[in-house]
């Protein structure tokens, strides 16, 4: 290891094969919000369809050409975008984005390491990622259209380029795309999980680890041991596609042609996708509520009220993520008795997340609430937390799962719980650590108001569609208009496409804020909310290796907020134990 | 032309946006206050009530929308188990309205409580057990009663006691409509593939089969009031989803494989448009249709496709019918036998 020494860094070696994870976690970030611009646009396009659908909108025909002439767009581009809106936010926003970000900023930094246990594996992840993402924006202009499936591409609809346009060469990109990102995400959650269980400072046991860590730790194990499933049902579902095998195809008649294959069954790829496609719920979500923890702990100025709690429920949460699957197949004709386990287990997650929601609650009692920008969103992450998961109890009954599934009642629950929750703990992460990222401060004010514009449109958007779902109106639909039992819901559609169309727009305040601050913002202090956590003992311009000198010593966990007896209200973990301290220490 | 007007509009917001955060942030250089991230007394003073505000107004919304919107969602249950689904839906909805009533006026009443002031000292907290019991313990009481009525409503939904023979019927899909076989007076469906699909034998019935000369194959489900029926469902292409709203049904149709469900319908369709809420609805549905010119709606259960299936995913429909056991029989005589159809 001679040659770490010192090496002269180039453009290239520093901006873009970059080994630092300081800067691969901003490749991530900057990656994941072009993509998440993209992937909320195409959602402002379909709500302009839903709300008003025979009204004729030039910017359609300007940005969808022959899927939009006169700017009504046709029925395959609606769910082409839907499709390729979910597949963009779960995958490319909520988990690259988030975990890629976080995960590569924050573990060495708050462990106390030079980097990641490999650097090179690390900068292979990122490249992956940045494959995969352009393998999938260019699906958007093949012949035929992108993937239409649905995010969750269920075949035989998504093997069959007779059933839908979007199956054919779209559909192939999409498979490829994915591979790649799998890839991709295995490649990091690897090295996460070797660098949290190698890497620590001294002192830095897992008990006095901050529970950022513990909850991007628990994240890869999850993304280890369920991404690999996905793979092998992308696999089977190519050769499907491509080699004539029957792994989910059997006794099909399609546009009039009769397929030879038989045998295969649809529900097998279901079951493949949703053993990773539940637990992804958490490797987008965990991560969130691991920076909400840290951030709501530091700016309570407070300790996070029940560490162990919080670390044991994260590990409850991600056990029983594994074994829930079956409660988005409750419809799928299941033995009604493997319905009954499903059923049992996905209520159980109720315990550990109540615990949290209280735990989070709890932990503002009797602070002293420092309302930065990243604490708002937090506060934010905590309501829709609670306001997303309680509907859970619902859908996870399978006896009412069976009015409501497919419905905009699920639309409602999982854009809540999930696609809230973590874009806005995505949010926290930004603000609280920007400092760290680009060693400069985001105006605050505009953090207000993109927070509360965007809180409330959120909120504005996705709670009025609880009522559409009870009405029985099934999601995916491109228009509501054939069925007059739906006539008296347009308003409600309106009502809804306000919220989004504003509460797009205003994420441009925070791009803004973002690029600005980026470039001209005010240089920010080292320590800039009194925070205890490692990385804020790191020379504010960012140093190969993070610190210059010796790693710190790490010796007390993360939270001795307003501790009595102490000066100030943060004790950062490398200050040493008083005697005091450790004489009344349990 | 209208598109780089559009992009101009937005490039100037941007510089205008620009232009102000300069101004905002020189103006309060003079002024001496910081206007990067540093939060101070003031802030959290402003962001605080802004948090029970926000209480009062989200809150005053749930209820606007409880009070405007409840009127659209689904009529009472038109099922002997959808009755029982209901029951579950309303005390599972009483359970998490209370976890969200009490929830969050506490999350933004201790922020607005507590917003941060120069000289007060949070409280140095690390756990309690008793309380960390207490809020993992109810939850788990109130949840082994969910899971518990959960599964018995499941139970009693999936497996029904029969006091008669239930009438089979199937229901078929494909890319773009759904038609429906009854088993007959034998009450037994005779064999059909995806294979046997020729002219008019548009289901593949198996015309070999001595159970398929009395099949017959229709376009709308008429069903009579009180009996029970078992709908077997099959796909030609892909996976469709039969969701029957008024009654709680739903299940996938997949190709390759049969699957089903059995339930008893009890309100007529005449029955159900004569509730008053239905009444209500169609008034309101009527007047919106005459806004815009369309032709008045009356009232009808319908089937709808709820998985994802192709371009006309959204207009996949079939008419359902509950009448007395009369006009049920009356109108099975109208209809042709697989037999006489070939």
């Amino acid at each position: 290891m001679e040659s770490h020494e010192h090496h002269k860094e180039t453009f290239i070696t520093k901006y873009i094969f970059s080994t630092d994870h300081k800067m691969i976690a901003k490749q991530f970030l900057i990656t994941g919000m072009i993509m998440g611009i993209i992937g909320v646009g195409m959602s402002l396009l379909f709500r302009l369809q839903l709300a008003w659908p025979d009204h004729e909108w030039p910017i359609l025909d300007a940005l969808l050409g022959k899927w939009a002439e006169d700017g009504v767009m046709t029925p395959d581009i609606y769910l082409a975008l839907v499709t390729i809106h979910g597949t963009i936010m779960v995958f490319f926003v909520l988990t690259a984005g988030l975990s890629g970000t976080f995960s590569n900023l924050l573990i060495p930094l708050q462990i106390g390491a030079r980097d990641m246990a490999s650097g090179f594996i690390n900068m292979l992840s990122y490249w992956f990622f940045f494959v995969s993402s352009v393998v999938m924006i260019s699906s958007l202009f093949v012949e035929n259209g992108p993937a239409s499936a649905g995010w969750t591409i269920y075949p035989p609809l998504s093997a069959l380029p007779q059933a839908i346009p979007g199956s054919g060469t779209g559909m192939t990109l999409w498979l490829v795309s994915m591979s790649l990102f799998i890839v991709s995400s295995l490649l990091g959650a690897l090295n996460y999980i070797v660098t949290v269980l190698n890497l620590r400072t001294k002192g830095m046991s897992m008990t006095r680890l901050p529970l950022t860590i513990w909850a991007f730790f628990v994240t890869a194990i999850l993304g280890v041991l369920s991404f690999p499933v996905l793979f092998s049902a992308a696999l089977l579902l190519i050769f499907d596609r491509s080699f004539g095998t029957s792994f989910y195809l059997s006794d099909i008649m399609v546009a009039g042609e009769l397929l030879t294959n038989q045998g295969g069954s649809p529900i097998l790829y279901q079951h493949l996708f949703w053993f990773l496609g539940h637990p992804e719920v958490y490797i987008i979500l965990l991560p969130a509520l691991g920076i909400s923890s840290e951030v709501i702990s530091t700016n309570a100025r407070k300790p996070i009220f029940g560490y162990r709690a919080m670390v044991g429920s994260i590990l409850a949460i991600a056990f029983l993520s594994f074994i829930v699957w079956g409660h988005h197949m409750f419809v799928t004709g299941m033995n009604p008795f493997l319905g009954s386990v499903f059923t049992f287990t996905t209520l159980l997650i109720a315990i550990p997340s109540a615990v949290k929601a209280f735990n989070y609650i709890t932990t503002l009692w009797k602070g002293n609430l420092q309302f930065t920008p990243a604490m708002m969103f937090s506060i934010g992450l905590v309501s829709t937390f609670i306001t997303g998961g309680v509907t859970g109890l619902i859908l996870g009954d399978s006896a009412l799962d069976i009015n409501v599934h497919d419905t905009y009642f699920v639309v409602a629950h999982f854009h809540i719980v999930m696609g809230l929750s973590a874009i806005f703990g995505l949010f926290a992460g930004v603000y609280h650590w920007f400092p760290k990222l680009f060693g400069r401060r985001m105006n605050k004010n505009l953090g207000y108001v993109h927070f509360w514009v965007t809180f409330i449109c959120a909120y504005g958007v996705f709670f009025p569609m609880h009522f559409l779902g009870m009405a029985g109106l099934p999601r995916r639909y491109y228009t509501n208009t054939n069925f007059p039992m739906f006539d008296d819901l347009a308003d409600i559609n309106v009502v809804v496409s306000y919220f989004a169309i504003i509460g797009g727009i205003a994420q441009v305040i925070f791009i803004y804020n973002f690029f600005y601050s980026a470039l001209r913002g005010k240089k920010s202090s080292q320590n800039p909310w009194r925070s205890n956590t490692l990385e804020w003992t790191t020379p504010v311009e960012h140093v190969h290796g993070n610190w210059p000198g010796e790693i710190p010593e790490v010796h007390r966990w993360p939270y001795d907020y307003s501790k009595p007896g102490a000066d100030e209200d943060f004790i950062p973990q490398i200050v040493p134990m008083t005697e005091e301290e450790i004489a009344t220490s349990h | 032309m209208e598109t780089l007007l559009v992009i101009v509009v937005a490039l100037l917001a941007v510089a205008a946006l620009t232009q102000a955060v300069r101004i905002f942030e020189i103006s309060s250089q003079i002024k001496g206050t910081d206007t990067d991230v540093k939060v101070d007394d003031r802030d959290n003073n402003t962001q605080g009530w802004l948090m029970i505000l926000f209480l009062v107004f989200f809150f005053g919304a749930f209820a606007w929308m409880v009070n405007e919107y409840m009127d659209v969602t689904l009529p009472v249950a038109a099922s002997e188990h959808g009755a029982e689904i209901d029951n579950l839906w309303n005390i599972s909805m009483g359970v998490i309205l209370t976890a969200f009533l009490v929830t969050q006026p506490l999350l933004f009443g201790f922020a607005f409580m507590f917003r941060g002031r120069k000289n007060r000292k949070a409280t140095y907290m690390e756990h309690n057990n008793r309380l960390e019991l207490f809020w993992t313990g109810v939850p788990a009481v109130v949840l082994a009663g969910l899971i518990l009525y959960g599964l018995t409503t499941w139970s009693n939904v999936m497996n029904p006691e029969n006091t008669e023979e239930p009438m089979v019927v199937e229901i078929y899909a494909k890319q773009f409509g759904w038609q429906a076989r009854y088993a007959g007076s034998d009450n037994e469906l005779g064999y059909a593939n995806v294979r046997l699909i020729e002219g008019v034998n548009t289901l593949g019935v198996d015309p070999s089969d001595e159970h398929s000369a009395n099949d017959i194959v229709t376009n709308e489900l008429h069903l009579p009031k009180g009996r029970p029926v078992l709908l077997k469902f099959r796909s030609q292409d892909v996976i469709h989803s039969a969701y029957l709203p008024h009654f709680r049904v739903q299940m996938n149709c997949v190709p390759g494989t049969r699957t089903q469900f059995q339930f008893t319908p009890n309100i007529t369709t005449a029955e159900m448009r004569s509730k008053p809420e239905m009444i209500k609805k169609v008034k309101r549905v009527n007047a919106l249709r005459a806004e815009r010119g369309e032709d008045p709606w009356e009232f009808d259960y319908v089937l709808l496709c709820n998985k994802i299936c192709g371009a006309a995913h959204y207009n996949m429909q079939l008419k359902v019918v509950v009448e007395e056991e009369g006009a049920f029989n009356d109108w099975m005589k109208q209809q042709q036998t697989f037999a006489e159809m070939l």
